[in-house]
């Protein structure tokens, strides 16, 4: 009796959890401003959403094979969405479609690494620090 | 609980539905198109659960196969203009 209502509460957390994050997620998809963004929403519901719901559904499952086939479905969703996710960004970028950046940093010098502009700060800047020129 | 699951996901479908008909460009479409085909197996899951028949987890298997497929059909085509595109036979790539 304990047993089945620690199930249950554990069931309804990772529901409501699963829930609210694929809620999140459309929201992402609705609001976000160019296409490279609103696959990062994608993954939400891809990874995060499509996770708590099915373990939520699972600790209900009466039977075994409800919880194989759930865990079939869970690792169909975990090897089509960064495929798919993939496959679009490549599609997109070959298309010509920018993504919207605030601050453009492709094709400047990384400190350390390139050295084109900057040999004078290479001996200072230790290795693997990571700062970029500005 | 399976209620709660069950109109959440049908809230996120509506959502993800007006950005599929919206998308300025093709790829929001199909980003829009493949978040519809994940949410339907969750749907599915969800509404087996609420209606006490498990046995439609099937039909969610099948539903997410085709939706892999269909994705990169449509993602081939818009690519290459092409669905029988092979890097080999081409050499353009």
């Amino acid at each position: 009796m304990m047993g089945t209502l620690v199930v249950d509460i554990l069931s309804w957390v990772l529901i409501c959890a699963g829930s609210f994050f694929v809620i999140t997620g459309a929201v992402g998809i609705l609001r976000m401003p160019d296409v490279f963004s609103r696959m990062h929403a994608v993954s939400v519901i891809d990874t995060a959403g499509a996770v708590l719901l099915v373990l939520g559904l699972g600790l209900q499952a009466g039977s075994l094979l409800v919880v194989f086939k759930l865990v079939v479905v869970l690792g169909l969703l975990f090897f089509i969405g960064p495929v798919a996710s993939h496959a679009l960004a490549q599609a997109a970028l070959q298309a010509g479609i920018e993504p919207k950046l605030d601050q453009d940093r492709r094709g400047q010098p990384v400190a350390g690494e390139m050295g084109l502009d900057n040999t004078a700060n290479k001996q200072t800047n230790d290795a693997g620090t990571g700062s970029r020129t500005q | 609980m399976f209620f709660v699951a069950t109109g959440a996901v049908l809230l996120a479908l509506v959502l993800v539905v007006y950005r599929a008909i919206s998308g300025p460009t093709v790829f929001d479409r199909v980003l829009a198109a493949n978040s519809i085909g994940t949410l339907a197996i969750l749907f599915l899951a969800a509404l087996g659960f609420l209606t006490g028949r498990p046995e439609w987890l099937d039909i969610g298997l099948t539903y997410g196969l085709l939706n892999l497929i269909g994705t990169f059909a449509v993602l081939k085509f818009f690519r290459h203009g092409d669905l029988a595109f092979d890097v080999e036979e081409d050499g353009t790539e």
